[in-house]
Formats: C-alpha cells, structure tokens, sequence
C-alpha cells in the first residue's frame, strides 16, 4: 500500500475537498465532490469531456468560488477568492497552455514576477543558480543552457520548464492539466518521470488526464469523476483499466474491488 | 527525502552539469546560432549591414568619408537614432506609438517659447518641459489603449493628428507673427547639434566611457565564474571590449580633424553624440538590468503569461509608452537643435515612420519582444548614411526614399522569417 507515515498534530493530506458543489445558471457543474490530496502523492484526475475535472481545479486554484462545500488547507478551512489567494497558499496550476514567455530564456521564465534583485538590479547570478539546482533536483538535464530561450525548446522541455517554475515559486500542491498532452513517446516519459520526482520533493500532485495508461503509469491515486460527481477515489492497486472505464462512462464499475471505499 | 534520494541527486547533479552548462566557445557560438535563428541575432549583422552600404558610398563619392561629411552625417543621425530608440519601447510591447513625431516637436516648441527672450526662462527647465510633454501625451495614449483594448496603431493615429493640431495652435500662440517657425534662442540648446566638445575633453569623455564599459564586462564574467556559471570565453568579451575601443578611438579621430572651411577651424566631438551614448547605456540598463525591462520583454512575448505571473499589464504598458514619449522628448529638442528653429509644418507622419524603420532595421522585432536600443541606433545610421550618401550623389528624396524603403523591406523579411521560423511558434 501506501507509505504514508502521519505525525501526530499534522494531518496527512494538504488539501481536503468535502461536499464541493458548483452550478452555473441552471447547470449543477459540481456535485457533492469529497477529495483528499496528500503530500507527496500524485493523484490522478480522470473523466470523460463534460465530467467536470476543469471546474474542480478551477474551483482550487480560486478561478472560481464552489457554491457548497468547504476545502480545508493543512487541517484549517479556506475559502479561495482569487487565484492570487491561491497561488499565496502554495497552489500552482500549470494549463495547457504553460503560459512561457518564448523570447525569454529558461531562468527569466522560472522568475518571472518573482525575480529576484539587489540594489534595484536584476540578481542575475543568484537566480541562475537557483534555478539550476531545481532544475538538477528535478533531473531535468537535457537542455543544453537554461540562458537559452524557451522558444527554442521541445515541447516536453517546454512543461519541464512550466513544471520547475511551481517549484521555484515552492509550491506545495501543483495542478497540471493534460501535462501529456501533444508530446511524443518519449517526451511523454519525461514528463511522467518528472511528475515522480515532484511528488518525492514532498509536493502534491494533482495530474489531470485523459490517458489512462499515462494515469496509471504515474499516479499513487485515482480519482474518477462522471457527470459532476465523484465516481471513486482510492490508491491506484483498487483499479484497471477496466474499472476505470467502467466508471468514467457510467459512474459505477461491478468490477470493482472495493471493500469500503479508501475515503473513510 | 531519504538519503539515497539525495544521493542520487548529487551523482544527477554533476552528470547534467555538463549538459546545462555553456562553457566552450563552441558552445557559445552555437547559442548565438540559436538566437540568430529566432531572430535576436544582436549587432553584429546589422553592422555589417551598415559597413556595406557605408562602403558602397565611398566607392561611388570620395567625400562621403571625409571628416566633415561623418560629422556632419552624426547630426544629421542624431534625430532619427533618438525616435528610433523611443519608438523601441512600445515595439517591444508589440504596439507602435504614430504619436511621437508631432508631440515631440510640441515639446520642442515650448521649450522654444520658453528660452526665447520674452520668457527668458533657464535652459534645463525648458529641456524638462520638451521631456514632460510628450512624456505625458504618450503616457495618456497608452493608458487609453489598454482601457479601450482598441489596436494602438488606430490609438496613436489618433495622438498622431492631435498632435499636428496642437502643433499648429502652439506655435501660432507662441510666436504668433513669426509665419509659422520659432526661433531656438538659447546657446546651450543650439550647441547640442551645432558645438562641440574640447578634443582633449573628447579624447577623455572616449576613454572614461570605454573603461568602464570594459569594466563592467570583465566584472560581470569574473562573477559569473566565482559563482560556478558559464560565463561568455575570455576571447568573446575581449573581442567586444576591442571593437568598443577601436570605434571610440575611430569616433574621436574623426571628430577632432579639423573639419573647417578656410581659416577657421572646427574640431571635436559633437556634444549630440553624447546625449545619445547617455541615452543609450541609461536606457539599455533598464531594459536588461530591472524588473520593469524584463516585464516589458515579458509583456511583448506573451501578455497572458505575464499576467499570470502577476504582472500589471497597465502598468507596464502605460510606463513604457511614457518612456516612448520622454525619449522622443529628447529628440524635439535635438531636432529643434538642428534646425535651430521648430516650425509647424515639420512633417511628423514621416519622421516617426523614419524612426519605425530605424528600430526594425536595427533588429527590433514589429511583434514585439525582441529588440535592443543598441538596434535603434545602427538602424538610425543606417537611415542616416542612405540619406547623407544619395545627396551626395546629387540624388534627392525620390531616392532617399526608395532605398530607405529597400532596406526596411529587407528587415521586415528578416524579421518576419525570423518568427516563422521559430519552431514555437504555432505550436
């Protein structure tokens, strides 16, 4: 199972969702949703298109305020109003999209709105080295000079670099969305092995995906959600891929090996 | 973390050294492959660029090298480098400023108005007028493109006609019989263009200026090494401190050969090209050295990633337009210098898109986030030198204008190649 070790005084998961709920108009987006995120685990987010993953990360990285529910941060209750709220607690989100500079090299991007100065002047040297070692902590050594710019890079380097910003920024829980996405074999390896050793530097991972091979390949947990609700959750050894199709098109899967859910 | 993570991380740490890490000389001229291929090729093509058509002209009329035409061509440069700069703050942010060549004569005419002897006011507090003034105006456009979200050109091409109208009325109010052109009165303005420095003050300013650009080299590499990173070799930042030199030696020696006619003799520096090595470290420094000028290039590369990360797109936008403005300020009273005189019917449309030409030929990209003032000014003497040549070859504006023309097409080509070429781009 899971070698998880909980201390006295300091509850294991960094982030707890209980009875989320969020409706647009008359469209209920978000229904009952209970989620615990652990430090140091990659969860794995799954569902079909319309299941509601987007709205879920929206609601914790503060897009948008849940209607129902509470989200406690290490063990205290939150309320999230803007994504500055959330970004200030230790949540960064990286989109699709990864939001890089391209003319900017790879450390301007790490630091960028977050630089760091001496004598109103850009500190150069002490963000490089910085930005360095994570980039060693995070095995990322295949880029050729970190001075070199992020338009220049591959796609699975591109989200290496989006990946190490949350760190640098010390994030403590990461949300990627489809991080595999558009990346080739290899790339996509990468960027799996990547998310591993982010989960090991004691940072929650929160991996939306639509590849299940992908999920299964890097998650220590699965959660399922259909139509705006919470299908399963539990460590990855309760599900295949099998279950997992099962519950991502019909919400229930017969196949199941529960036993109690792993929630509770 | 256990201790053989870390481990492992030590044993990562020094084999990925050697791929992070630049170090050789064959890694660095790879890198600036790379960039030349995105397009931030830096100076040195468009210096060779300058040297071709600088050799050209010489072929074809012996006195275009000649002491007197090479200052006289610095005066002539002096403007178009300084609006060419101006204009590289807002097209770093991917936006054009069609302002600039009619607020910066406005400033020019206050400051006229403001020295001439009925006001008889201090030189340096009509310099900060002629700065504040398109300053403001440019910052106002900037502040009312970013709340309409309308495209700048339609913003500043707005400013650009406000500013012709306000042209005309100030300087109807300020000299109001004067048939349309204001005297420039003041010694000190006139001297910008018209006097020179002392040689031997010339020969000092030269070497004080190269001494501590080559300081500034050197420390910075030597810091870069003490803290373990790649710093450029040895050979690269030599070379560069060798050229600095070379041309400052060059630049003087011309200056201060007697360039007068007759008996009178006319010797140094002109104090115009001062005000624009002033201008040009003050403003390279800002863009490279401060968070505002890595937020500028941000904002131009990409506004949606720059406001994730925090940055105020206002801010940033509104500042560098302002800064637009202040710098063209400092041309308005170049070209008042220059002409000694400001008139209302200077042609404002065409200077500034002088000055668009002078950034995009100096290597600023028209997409924003790539550009360096250094740019704006080769690009401007380069302008300058198609100018200064054809009439010298008795050739007159229809050919300025079409060579001018040639050349900026050739930049934009580069330019936009450039960007598609750039494999990030689409993607």
């Amino acid at each position: 199972m899971t070698a998880q070790t909980t201390t006295p005084g300091q509850p294991q998961e960094l982030l707890r969702l209980a009875g989320i709920g969020k409706s647009f108009g008359p469209v209920q987006a978000l229904h009952d949703i209970d989620l615990d995120l652990p430090v140091g685990q990659v969860t794995a987010l799954l569902g079909d298109n319309g299941a509601g993953k987007s709205t879920l990360i929206k609601c914790i990285s503060g897009i948008h305020a849940p209607d129902h529910g509470q989200m406690f941060w290490q063990g205290k209750q939150v309320h999230l109003h803007s994504p500055k709220e959330a970004s200030d607690l230790g949540i960064a989100t990286v989109y699709q999209d990864l939001a890089l500079c391209d003319n900017l090299d790879i450390v301007a991007n790490m630091f960028l709105g977050r630089e760091l100065t001496k004598n109103w002047q850009l500190d150069e040297i002490s963000m490089e080295l910085a930005a360095k070692k994570t980039l060693q902590d995070l095995k990322v050594v295949t880029v050729r000079s970190i001075r070199q710019p992020v338009g220049s890079l591959s796609g699975g380097q591109r989200q290496s670099v989006a990946v190490a910003r949350t760190v640098m920024q010390e994030a403590k829980l990461v949300i990627l969305d489809e991080p595999t996405a558009a990346l080739g074999v290899t790339q996509t390896q990468m960027v799996l092995d990547l998310i591993t050793r982010l989960a090991q530097q004691n940072v929650a991972v929160l991996v939306i995906s639509h590849n299940l091979s992908d999920a299964m390949a890097v998650a220590d947990r699965i959660a399922v959600m259909y139509l705006g609700t919470m299908a399963a959750v539990g460590p990855k050894d309760q599900f295949d891929n099998q279950v997992i199709v099962d519950l991502m098109t019909t919400g229930t899967s017969s196949r199941m090996n529960l036993g109690g859910t792993s929630e509770q | 973390m256990s201790s053989d993570d870390g481990d492992l991380n030590v044993v990562a740490a020094e084999a990925g050294a050697a791929d992070i890490l630049a170090d050789s000389l064959g890694d660095y001229v790879r890198m600036w492959w790379t960039r030349v291929r995105a397009g931030d090729s830096g100076a040195l093509p468009v210096l060779i660029g300058l040297a071709v058509i600088v050799i050209y002209f010489q072929l074809r009329s012996s006195a275009f090298l000649s002491s007197g035409n090479l200052v006289n061509l610095m005066t002539q440069a002096a403007w178009i480098v300084a609006l060419g700069m101006a204009e590289v703050w807002v097209l770093l942010l991917g936006e054009i400023d069609l302002s600039i060549g009619y607020s910066s004569v406005m400033g020019a005419v206050i400051a006229a108005w403001m020295v001439s002897p009925s006001e008889n006011l201090p030189w340096w507090l009509a310099v900060l007028a002629a700065l504040a003034v398109p300053a403001v105006f440019s910052g106002i456009l900037g502040l009312l493109f970013t709340w309409l979200r309308a495209p700048s050109f339609v913003v500043t091409l707005g400013g650009m006609l406000m500013g012709q109208g306000l042209l005309l009325y100030l300087v109807n109010v300020a000299a109001p019989s004067s048939g349309g052109t204001i005297r420039l009165t003041s010694n000190v303005l006139n001297d910008i263009e018209g006097g020179s420095m002392s040689p031997v003050a010339g020969w000092i300013v030269m070497a004080v200026a190269v001494a501590l650009g080559a300081l500034f080299f050197i420390r910075r590499d030597a810091r870069r090494r003490a803290s373990g990173l790649a710093a450029p070799p040895a050979a690269v930042t030599g070379l560069k401190i060798v050229a600095m030199a070379v041309a400052g030696v060059v630049l003087v020696l011309i200056s201060n050969t007697n360039r007068g006619a007759g008996l009178i003799s006319v010797r140094g520096v002109p104090w115009v090209v001062l005000v624009i090595t002033v201008m040009l470290i003050a403003w390279s420094m800002l863009l490279s050295r401060t968070r505002f000028g890595r937020y500028v290039y941000a904002v131009g590369g990409n506004p949606e990633a720059a406001r994730r990360s925090g940055i105020s797109l206002t801010r940033i936008r509104v500042l560098a337009f302002a800064l637009c403005g202040l710098t063209a300020g400092v041309m308005g009273i170049i070209y008042a210098s220059y002409l000694g005189s400001v008139s209302n019917d200077t042609n404002g449309g065409q200077n500034v898109l002088y000055a668009v030409a002078a950034a995009v030929i100096g290597g600023t990209s028209l997409f924003g986030g790539r550009g360096k003032m250094l740019g704006a000014v080769i690009g401007g003497l380069i302008v300058a030198v198609i100018y200064n040549g054809l009439y010298l070859l008795n050739l007159g504006p229809d050919a300025v204008n079409m060579w001018t023309a040639a050349v900026l097409l050739a930049a934009v080509a580069v330019d936009t190649l450039a960007r598609r070429r750039n494999p990030s781009i689409g993607r």
